[in-house]
């Protein structure tokens, strides 16, 4: 029986535009995972401290506000400074290509933007985390 | 022609020709209804709108009367055209002020002012949560002094209208706008003023709130009857469908919402005895323009009419009180594709043709690049031409209401009003808008038709091109809109300054002045005005009002 994975969506900062992660979380759900959705406005902190609080495999983060390169650094550098670097960090929003591809090269593993598939968030997160199990 | 014979022919040609044509090919099965569920004859007639009881003199009557279904203007677009604009903003107020100065130069109309995220939830951009927000997607206005520079070389009385997008913190921000106006010397009342002041719609869709849903009404409300007592020209507060639509809603439940929050308004301002002759002609809906072309012109005629209709009995004000809801479109965000995006240009086009159809007072279209940043000046610029050469190349606007009569249209127009009808009642039996938001009614519905759609793409039941069909591989990038690394240190910067160089005491003044109004039910705007005429700052003054009110905390998820 496959391990049933767990992961936390937050929207981090002061984006109120929820209606992404809300469709991601329930896609999650029905594809097995468990989800813990966290609300709007929270700090990089409290993700990370509820993240590791709730023993996630993963989280993913939110937003729409051009404030993303600020706060997936500071996620990423939280989760380092608590050693809980296996936790898997990845994402969606309004970003653009570029800080896509900058935000991955700073240890985020998935960025998925608008007209991304659920299937292809499902089967990339799957990926992600027996990869990281094989380990 | 004879009912009867007529539907003789209809299902001769029914039975005749559409059998046959059927077994060449069968029809698509995503022609059998609109976005929002709305059945899809295979063809609509007279006897379509005689089934529906339809009556032209109560049903559509004439452009600028009751029901207003035919448009809010006699003159349609015959006379001026709808107001060109674009909502814009971002970086600091130098930075907004030449933004505006290039539209304004490019033929716009009137400004729309965007605030970045920390100024809409009453943060200073020093605050530890604007970090990385600051002037990202608008301006940063901590301060008179900020929305001093936006309009610099730009006269408030110079311009069709000057829109304010500004919700949870409006109160502050018609404030600063009244001292501005002070310090520009120029007389107010020359000024058309608008102000979104649509609180009870971040609650539901948008998530810029800062006070719980009570104290939130009380400062909407001291928005609407100030400006109804003083500056009775003016649009103090606007309607939203849009934010509704864009969180997931669909058609329907857009109307339907947004004249909910509407009910709970102006059932607010009645209680506190304002005058509703005056307020109700002030009002608008901002409603968001999708890509089902009838069923977006339909809908924004069974929202003009069922809100009158609505209003009428409700307020119980006389037939000489226009209750033409006047209409500011703006085409859907979330219809844009990050994959080949200059499609978004087509997309937009079509939106604002719908939007011009449905009888827009003024209209905003997306830019193409919208799904990756707010938009470079080259996309912003496509976007103003798109309206203006619908405007003067296509002739839509040479006679009224053109699609009034369309079988079609009148038949989906009364299926939208009637369905968002009974979703206003299960409203109203809930105890109205704010009892709604409690009882989690708009998140779960929201949720559900949000999902539906989401499935609908992600089975291809539902076709987007360049997402789920004629999909390409690799892409060139475009050129994005990046808002200037240095703009979060100069704005603190200039604010750290303003701090030291104002009058702290007037400052302290102004604020105890606020906190003790706040406490009452007296109309804050003026106390709010004297601490905007001092350069209190928008994180002051808010964190004041929070110490009365309170936050609003988001609650189960």
């Amino acid at each position: 029986m496959p391990k049933r994975h767990r992961i936390m969506l937050a929207k981090a900062g002061l984006d109120g535009h929820d209606r992404g992660v809300r469709v991601v979380a329930m896609g999650l759900r029905d594809a097995n995972f468990e989800v813990i959705y966290t609300g709007r406005r929270q700090t990089p902190e409290h993700i990370v401290n509820a993240a590791i609080q709730e023993d996630v495999d993963a989280i993913g983060l939110s937003i729409l506000s051009g404030a993303h390169m600020t706060l997936f650094a500071k996620i990423l550098e939280l989760l380092k400074a608590k050693e809980a670097e296996d936790i898997v960090v990845f994402g969606g929003g309004i970003i653009p290509p570029d800080d896509a591809q900058e935000l991955k090269q700073m240890g985020v593993k998935h960025i998925f933007g608008p007209g991304t598939a659920m299937d292809t968030i499902v089967g990339a997160i799957n990926q992600t985390l027996e990869q990281r199990e094989a380990k | 022609m004879d009912k009867d014979k007529l539907a003789g022919l209809y299902q001769q040609w029914n039975q005749g020709s559409v059998e046959q044509a059927l077994k060449k090919t069968p029809e698509r099965a995503n022609c059998a209804q609109t976005p929002a569920g709305i059945p899809n004859q295979r063809l609509y007639t007279p006897l379509s709108l005689d089934e529906a009881g339809f009556d032209y003199a109560k049903d559509l009557g004439f452009p600028g009367q009751f029901p207003y279904t035919r448009g809010r203007d006699p003159l349609g677009y015959r006379s001026n055209y709808w107001l060109f604009m674009q909502y814009a903003g971002c970086g600091d107020a130098e930075e907004a002020n030449k933004r505006y100065r290039y539209l304004l130069s490019q033929g716009q109309a009137g400004i729309s002012v965007a605030f970045d995220l920390p100024t809409q939830v009453g943060l200073d951009s020093d605050d530890p949560m604007a970090d990385g927000e600051v002037g990202k997607i608008g301006v940063a206005v901590s301060s008179l002094q900020d929305l001093e520079t936006v309009f610099e070389g730009i006269p408030l009385n110079q311009l069709r209208q000057i829109s304010l997008v500004a919700n949870a913190m409006s109160s502050i921000i018609l404030a600063m706008f009244l001292a501005l106006a002070e310090k520009q010397g120029v007389s107010v009342d020359e000024c058309t003023l608008r102000i979104q002041n649509d609180v009870l719609k971040e609650f539901i869709s948008r998530g810029a709130y800062i006070f719980p849903p009570e104290p939130s009404i009380r400062l909407t409300t001291d928005v609407v009857t100030y400006c109804a007592q003083n500056h009775p020209a003016w649009l103090p507060i606007t309607l939203c469908g849009y934010h509704i639509r864009e969180a997931g809603a669909n058609a329907v439940q857009e109307v339907a919402y947004c004249l909910a929050n509407g009910l709970a308004y102006m059932d607010e301002v009645a209680r506190r005895g304002a005058p509703m002759e005056r307020v109700l002609p002030q009002l608008s809906a901002f409603c968001a323009v999708n890509m089902n072309f009838f069923e977006e012109i339909a809908k924004f005629r069974a929202l003009r009419r069922l809100w009158a209709r609505l209003v009428r009995e409700r307020y119980g004000v006389g037939p000489e009180v226009s209750l033409g809801l006047s209409l500011v479109n703006f085409t859907a965000g979330s219809s844009l594709t990050a994959q080949q995006p200059l499609n978004n240009i087509v997309r937009v086009a079509v939106e604002c043709l719908a939007g011009v159809l449905g009888g827009c007072q003024s209209l905003f279209p997306c830019s193409m690049d919208e799904a990756f940043a707010t938009p470079t000046e080259a996309a912003v610029k496509v976007a103003l031409r798109t309206q203006q050469i619908i405007a003067n190349e296509t002739g839509i606007g040479d006679t009224v209401d053109p699609m009034g009569g369309s079988y079609y249209l009148e038949s989906l127009t009364s299926e939208i009003e009637e369905r968002a009808l009974k979703m206003i009642e299960e409203i109203e039996a809930l105890g109205g808008s704010v009892k709604a938001i409690d009882q989690g009614y708009f998140r779960r519905n929201i949720d559900e038709a949000s999902y539906q759609w989401q499935k609908e793409v992600d089975t291809g039941a539902r076709s987007i091109v360049g997402v789920n069909a004629y999909q390409e591989a690799d892409e060139a990038p475009m050129e994005i809109f990046r808002p200037p690394a240095e703009t979060q240190e100069r704005q603190i910067a200039r604010l750290q300054k303003l701090r030291e160089e104002r009058d702290n005491d007037r400052v302290q003044k102004a604020l105890e002045q606020v906190k003790a109004v706040a406490a009452t039910e007296e109309n804050l705007i003026p106390a709010l005005t004297e601490a905007a005429r001092a350069y209190a700052t928008m994180g002051e003054i808010c964190g004041v009002l929070r110490s009365v009110f309170g936050e609003h905390n988001e609650g189960d998820i």
